[in-house]
């Protein structure tokens, strides 16, 4: 049980008791919330008593009345808007009048109750306010939340940024020291390597586009029929220098009329993701087996590798992004650690579902599964 | 000096870095070994005793760096450790083994920035060799 605390501005005493056992035993709850509200009421008689209670500790719900013998309900309304109170603030009013209401509502009061209310209106008006305050006090914390993982990607991509920056620095002021030799093919190692590693960090650019595109939902999405089977033949084409590098071969089987809406480019992501995985984590003369079957309710895609394979403990962080499997095996194979990240989301987006299948030094199968 | 090269072990997982700094260490002088993990640092330890031990900070996880010290200076309480990385640069925290306080809980020597000129990193790992 949430105890919000509810503070009563009202010069009549009358009124402050009467609130209070309105209130006193009064609970609610909301079929979002596992808890229930329920109420602890202060009483101030002044405008002046109400603003020394609110400095001197916390409230959720200030009642105030406009008519009060200091200063006006109008005037503390506009100290506790300043104050930039986590409370929201409710008039009760005899002399309720346009002018007041407009001024009231300008300095961010959330309702009016009319004096004489009745018990169930004041309830009414709780319970809208309680459900103002709890949704408020929630949007906060999500975007605070928000913005801490925000952070925490910027932190990481910076760090992934700079690597390929720190490490071709490194050889080029050895180049520069001419320490290895004095030959310019004393340095070749090098210098293929500071390719090798412009070229992960232009892959991971291109990467990080993609979804920058796909989270801000920005991304023109042409949804059109599109046959399956042939962008696969695409991908595989796309691949083929890198397999024929590590001399992997790909089997590729397709069902008849793979017609599918989707977005074109999108599916070539997603494929491109799958194969691109299944021969940079494959062995040396691996296989790849890739089809795709059509099924009464859904296109199941599968690549199966006979490369490293995915131990258990990696296979819960193999989705998240930047996520890199470090093992002596995966350290000279290069990727931004966005790929399945990507994939996944795309995936997501056709309401379709992602299985791996993973034993080390066996190999490992994407299997994807897209609705139809 | 010796007759016998001092032995210097690092252990980063960036490939690149790895590499550059076996080539500036070996270029003082010393001989090296390395891994390119938490895990292999450890294994490595456990078979060999180096002279000192340079260590990367970030590899499996943000803090492999100081988790390996600290089972390094379990090992071989005198050994020299240094955790390199470019942390600071990137995150803004800094970490400094100046205090008593921090030498409770960071265990290494000195803890340098990346990036770091050869001369500089020359004198300080002889410093702490007390060369």
């Amino acid at each position: 049980m949430e105890k919000l605390k509810v503070l009563i501005v009202d010069d009549e005493p009358g009124i402050r008791s009467g609130i209070e056992r309105i209130l006193r035993n009064y609970t609610i709850g909301f079929p979002f919330l596992d808890e229930d509200f329920s109420y602890e009421m202060i009483e101030a008689a002044t405008g002046e008593e109400a603003l020394d209670i609110i400095n001197k500790g916390h409230v959720d719900i200030i009642l105030l009345d406009n008519k009060l013998p200091g200063i006006q309900g109008i005037e503390v309304l506009e100290e506790v808007n300043k104050m930039k109170l986590d409370a929201a603030v409710m008039m009760i009013t005899s002399y309720a009048s346009l002018d007041i209401a407009v001024k009231a509502t300008n300095f961010g009061a959330f309702n009016f109750v009319p004096k004489p209310f009745t018990p169930q209106e004041l309830k009414a008006a709780i319970e809208s306010i309680s459900k103002h305050l709890f949704l408020k006090r929630m949007t906060k914390r999500m975007n605070k939340e928000g913005k801490q993982i925000r952070f925490q990607f910027l932190s990481v991509l910076s760090h992934e940024l700079k690597s390929p920056l720190n490490a071709i620095e490194g050889y080029l002021k050895i180049m520069q020291d001419k320490q290895v030799g004095d030959s310019i093919d004393d340095y070749m190692a090098m210098i293929d390597r500071s390719l090798i590693r412009i070229k992960g960090m232009r892959g991971l650019i291109m990467d990080l586009l993609d979804l920058t595109k796909l989270e801000s939902g920005k991304k023109n999405r042409e949804l059109k029929k599109i046959d399956l089977a042939e962008i696969a033949r695409l991908a595989i084409h796309t691949i083929e220098p890198l397999a024929i590098q590590r001399n992997v071969k790909v089997h590729f089987d397709a069902d008849e009329d793979l017609v599918f809406t989707a977005d074109t480019e999108e599916i070539e992501i997603i494929f491109n993701n799958l194969l691109s995985n299944a021969v940079k984590y494959n062995k040396e003369n691996g296989e790849i087996h890739f089809n795709i079957k059509k099924k009464s309710t859904a296109i199941v895609i599968k690549v199966e590798d006979t490369g490293i394979g995915i131990s258990e403990e990696n296979m819960s962080r193999l989705f998240q992004e930047f996520t890199r499997i470090k093992t002596d095996k995966t350290r000279d194979i290069s990727g931004s650690g966005l790929g399945l990240s990507i994939m996944k989301k795309l995936v997501v987006l056709y309401g379709g579902t992602v299985d791996v299948q993973s034993t080390p030094d066996i190999g490992t199968t994407f299997t994807v599964t897209l609705p139809l | 000096m010796s007759d016998i090269k001092k032995l210097v072990l690092i252990v980063d997982d960036d490939h690149d870095y790895l590499e550059q700094m076996k080539l500036q260490v070996e270029h003082f002088g010393f001989e090296t070994i390395t891994a390119s993990s938490r895990s292999e640092g450890e294994k490595m330890l456990s078979t060999t005793r180096p002279d000192l031990a340079i260590f990367d900070l970030m590899m499996e996880t943000q803090d492999s760096g100081f988790v390996l010290a600290y089972k390094a200076k379990k090992m071989y309480p005198d050994m020299p450790v240094i955790i390199a990385t470019a942390a600071t640069a990137e995150t803004g925290i800094t970490f400094k083994v100046e205090t008593e306080e921090d030498k409770n809980w960071i265990k290494a020597d000195l803890y340098l920035e990346k990036g770091i000129r050869g001369d500089q990193l020359h004198r300080e790992i002889n410093k702490l060799l007390k060369i």
